[in-house]
Parts: structure tokens; sequence; C-alpha cells
């Protein structure tokens, strides 16, 4: 089955990359108040099992996909 | 066999320091070995280990965090669980970080630009076994050359750390927006160390500084006594 993990900066983390890129939507002419980046993660994974696949991507962004310290993440399954 | 105590130097694809690395060692009287990656064991004999700068992995997910997970950190988990001495140099401390064994993580630059020039650095440690070879309040030149360097952990873990001496370097001034101006820790036990500035690069004072052979002599010191202290003695 598919899933998608959206990993996020946690409030009040800088984001440097963000900033950067409110400043240029502002030159663009856009009223940005903030913009964070964070990434997407798109799996394919071998299992069907949706229980499964949720303990095992919990366990990939604990252990490498987000650092806790300054990310917050999100799990989403798809149908495949 | 020699003397000089053996200091792997960890190779990861995208370190570009390593060679760097191991000639400063050797310059300062450690015998220096690069160990790949890959491998699951550090050489027989190994009395300290060096993460050296670079940009593993190309600094993909997050800077270190896939050199984190490479299968030579079981051995320098190991390693640094039973006392081993372990220096992480900019990418190192980034590696460092990411695997938990030091506190903290680094963050893109305040200022969104790479910095890359000589800094000045308050030892704010001098018992710690990387320090012993600096004086309290000594100030130290060292270039850094970084993009992520913003050394950044929680109020309440920054306070603990600063409490218990496992903050010890300080920049000067503000180079990259590192809480408290952060440029080195400790962990708990001492024997792991991350600093963001280049050691390496200043150990002759022909090229500008020789004080980051200061930290990289008592890294040879500490792996010297750690390689004794596991060497039985005659009796």
């Amino acid at each position: 089955m598919k899933a998608m993990v959206v990993v996020r900066p946690k409030d009040g983390i800088l984001d440097p990359q963000g900033d950067a890129v409110r400043h240029s939507l502002r030159k663009l002419g856009f009223e940005v108040s903030s913009a964070r980046i964070g990434r997407v993660v798109d799996l394919e994974l071998a299992t069907d099992d949706e229980e499964d696949a949720q303990a095992q991507v919990q366990r990939m962004c604990s252990e490498l996909l987000a650092n806790p310290l300054i990310e917050s993440f999100e799990i989403r399954f798809e149908d495949a | 066999m020699t003397d000089k105590p053996l200091v792997a130097v960890v190779v990861f694809p995208g370190s570009n320091d390593d060679h760097d690395a191991a000639w400063a060692l050797g310059a300062v009287g450690a015998e220096p070995v690069l160990v790949w990656h890959q491998d699951a064991k550090l050489p027989h004999g190994t009395s300290a280990v060096v993460l050296p700068g670079g940009f593993s992995y190309g600094d993909y997910l997050r800077t270190g965090a896939i050199a984190s997970v490479a299968p030579v950190m079981d051995a320098v988990r190991a390693f640094a669980g039973a006392g081993g001495p372990v220096l992480g140099i900019c990418n190192g401390f980034q590696i460092l970080c990411e695997a938990r064994l030091l506190p903290g993580v680094l963050l893109p630059n305040r200022q969104l630009e790479f910095v890359c020039r000589d800094a000045t650095l308050r030892v704010e440690n001098a018992y710690a076994p990387f320090m012993r070879r600096c004086s309290l309040g000594q100030e130290l030149v060292i270039p850094v050359k970084h993009g992520d360097g913003a050394w950044y952990a929680d109020e309440g873990t920054f306070v603990h750390l600063a409490a218990r001496g496992q903050i010890v370097l300080r920049y000067a001034e503000d180079v990259n927006g590192a809480l408290g101006n952060v440029a080195g820790v400790i962990n708990e036990a001492g024997n792991v160390m991350g600093l963001m500035p280049h050691p390496e690069h200043a150990v002759d004072p022909l090229l500008g500084s020789a004080d980051g052979g200061l930290l990289l002599a008592a890294l040879v010191d500490a792996a010297a006594m750690h390689r004794d202290a596991l060497t039985p003695t005659p009796a």
C-alpha cells in the first residue's frame, strides 16, 4: 500500500528557507505573513495490512524521516 | 607496533575533510586510519574515532541524518558507549546529533548564507577530555565553513547542558544564529564531542592559527589513555 509522510518544522523553529520564500512572495506582491517549508515523502510499502503499515511508517518517521527535536510529522495512507 | 594511538577517521560518501583530518591527526601524534562507512567494525586497536567534515549523502533529508544510520555507526555507538573518545567535526557534529549521541541539532544558518571564515571561540570547559590542553576562558581562532551550523536545543535542555558544563565552546560573536552562540558540545559522559569549527584546518601558524591543534592533541591524549586503560599491563 501507499503512504504519504508530511514532515514540517515545529512551531517556533527557525525556518530560514521559509522566510526567504515569504520575502520573495512579498516581492511578487502577495500578502503573506508566514511561509514554512517542510517535505513530503511518498512511500510504497510491501505490506497491505493497514495496522502493520501504520506501525512501520511510524518507526520510519522516528528513526529517520523526522527529527522530533525540530519537526512534526503526519502520516496518510492511500488505497492502492 | 607503534606507540601512536590509532584514530579512525570515518569516510562517508560526500565527506571532504577526511584527509585533512587524518593529516592533522598525524601531525599531532596519532596514527590515523580511514574507515569506510559500510564497514560494520572499527579497525582492531582503534583508540578514538573522528567523524570528519563534508556533505555526507549530499545533505539529503537533513544534514547528517542518512549518515547517522550508516553501518559503521553501530560500531561508533558501541565504541562511544564503552567510553571511547569520539569527535565530530562540522558534518561529523551534525551526524552525532542525528545519531542522538550528542544533544541538540544543527539548523540552517539564520542568515541563510554559507559562512566561511575564521571564528573566535571561547573555551567554556577546560576539563573535558578534548579540552584539557586549553584553559577556561581562552580564546581560540578556528575556521568555520558551513551552511547548517545553527545549533539548537529546547530551552530546558540548553539550561541543563550549560549547568552541567556540556557547552564546551561558544562563538565570541553571533556566527550563524546558534542558540547561546554554541559552537561545541559534549555528551554527559564527556567522551563524545562535536563542534562546527574545523580544528583540522588550524594546526599550523603558517595557515593562520594552530589553535585547532590543541583540541586534536587533547583527543590524541584521550585516545592514548583509552588504549592504555584497555591494555592489560604486564605484571
